[in-house]
């Protein structure tokens, strides 16, 4: 056990800890009053819901003994042999319960993304059961397959802190459920604007500020390469936010304080899977063009007619991608991607998307489906136009 | 008797508060509301949507006076209201019937 690296990463995840109320904070601001309470409560109980399935099952069907390369087994079960050593822990410097509450955190924060494309209408026991099944069906085998031992790490897929784990499943997922749950009432006929922009940029600095444990977090040491990471991660969302106001500012005429607020978090998650693999000045050019990419994924969803609320699609998923790609191109420390010669790893990179959205996208439809079939995924029409704070929760979130 | 509803601009208020003051009339009720006239609203943008706003914040205030006053106060006020800007407000004139002070149950004019 090493004691710097231990406390690095004990701060580290309490950092991850802290993005989740920076995502509610984030999402809460981006929808209507009547439903900011629901929106923030859809990812605060996911600090609830989750921290214990995954303590109880998830965390050992992630890097549990590896089965056929698929999913981990249940040799961790209930932390069985998770203890305060380094006993049977996947990194060999930190103490095995530490590891698993660094990776908690992860398992947290994504489902929580993907509640910004369907907030404003869905009925919260809905999303407990739907949240419950996903974390075990979808983001544990992904866990597995990319960091526990599984084929796609096997493979040689790069994947620094959770471009497919974190935000291709999450966006594979909100864009089935936005299919599936339909559009909000009046979507389209009335404008669905922002009530309270500050608190987007509150929660995006705190997501931005999070970030670092995420990233920095992922070297699993206190060391040159989580100094890299944080470095990458920094510059990458500072080009973002230079890349999307830019864009913005030709297409929409002026830079806007949201577009500010989701460049930072679209070059954040383009940077995500690539943060130790690429050099700082690269990272610049993954956050920059990450800006742009997403100021072009989040019109993608009046183009094709869907509803993703807060375009967890347009940004993480597209975000994602990209980021999974570029790691492909840029990738020198550790591995080398196409600009350093090696074409093999820009085609796994492909492949490892194509399998992420394929699998996280077909199981959260069946998920959604059979909720939908058996429980009933949206509130009454009455219930979304009077509001879910309301009528999922009996409160209001401000008595003006 | 007549009714003076003003609808001006909110940073206007004040200075219609004390056109009226000036004139020697008292009491006034002032409410918060949103509307349009023939310019429009505005244009919002929201990450790269557009959502035209039609309701533009304004401030009404009422006021009751004898009707041989009118003529001053909408003098007085079109001056203090005035930017020259489109979205000045309007004014307009209604006829009261009747008018009740409820301490004294004094009617009419004497009640203004």
């Amino acid at each position: 056990m090493n004691s710097a690296d231990t406390s690095f990463i004990l701060i580290c995840a309490a950092l991850v800890m802290f993005m989740t109320p920076g995502l509610a904070l984030f999402y809460g601001g981006m929808v209507r009053s009547k439903n900011v309470l629901a929106t923030i409560m859809q990812s605060f109980i996911m600090l609830g819901l989750v921290s214990i399935i995954w303590t109880v099952v998830g965390y050992s069907l992630s890097f549990g003994t590896d089965i056929g390369g698929l999913i981990g087994g249940m040799d961790f079960f209930a932390l069985n042999g998770v203890g305060m050593d380094t006993a049977g822990s996947p990194a060999d410097n930190l103490p095995h319960l530490l590891f698993m509450i660094f990776q908690c955190m992860f398992a947290v924060i994504t489902p929580a993304l993907i509640t910004g494309a369907f907030a404003e209408r869905m009925k919260f026991g809905a999303l407990l059961v739907f949240s419950s099944f996903w974390v075990v069906l979808v983001y544990a085998p992904m866990c597995h397959w990319v960091w526990g031992g599984g084929w796609m790490g096997d493979h040689g897929a790069l994947d620094f802190a959770g471009g497919a784990v974190v935000h291709m499943s999450s966006a594979a997922a909100a864009l089935a459920g936005c299919l599936v749950m339909g559009k909000r009432k009046g979507y389209g006929r009335e404008p669905f604007i922002p009530h309270n922009l500050p608190m987007t940029l509150l929660g995006a600095g705190m997501l931005w500020f999070g970030w670092f444990g995420f990233n920095a977090g992922s070297a699993l040491a206190a060391n040159g390469l989580a100094a890299n990471a944080f470095v990458t991660t920094h510059l990458a969302a500072a080009a973002a936010v230079l890349g999307w106001l830019l864009v913005e500012a030709m297409h929409g005429g002026k830079p806007t304080t949201l577009g500010a607020a989701s460049g930072a978090v679209a070059g954040l998650v383009a940077i995500t899977p690539a943060a130790g693999f690429v050099t700082p000045m690269a990272s610049i050019v993954i956050g920059f063009g990450g800006g742009m990419v997403c100021y072009g994924g989040v019109l993608m969803k009046t183009k094709f007619g869907y509803d993703d609320s807060l375009d967890v699609v347009g940004i993480h998923g597209l975000g994602g991608t990209y980021g999974a790609i570029a790691t492909g191109l840029f990738a020198s420390i550790g591995a080398e991607g196409l600009f350093y010669g090696n074409a093999s790893q820009l085609w796994i990179q492909i492949e490892s998307c194509i399998a992420t959205w394929g699998y996280c996208f077909a199981v959260s439809w069946v998920l959604f489906k059979l909720i939908d079939k058996f429980y009933g995924l949206r509130p009454s029409e009455e219930d979304e136009v009077s509001g879910l704070d309301v009528s999922e929760h009996s409160e209001a979130g401000y008595q003006i | 008797m007549r009714k003076i509803e003003i609808i001006v601009r909110p940073f206007k208020v004040d200075d219609v508060k004390d056109a009226i003051a000036a004139l020697g009339l008292k009491g006034m009720t002032v409410t918060d509301v949103k509307g349009f006239g023939r310019q429009g609203g505005h244009k919002e943008v929201y990450r790269g949507a557009e959502y035209q706003v039609d309701f533009i914040a304004k401030t009404k205030v009422e006021i009751v006076v004898d009707a041989d006053r009118v003529p001053e106060v909408i003098d007085a006020v079109s001056e203090a209201a005035k930017t020259g800007k489109v979205g000045d407000g309007k004014i307009f004139v209604i006829p009261v019937e009747e008018v009740v002070r409820i301490r004294t149950g004094e009617t009419g004019p004497d009640a203004i």
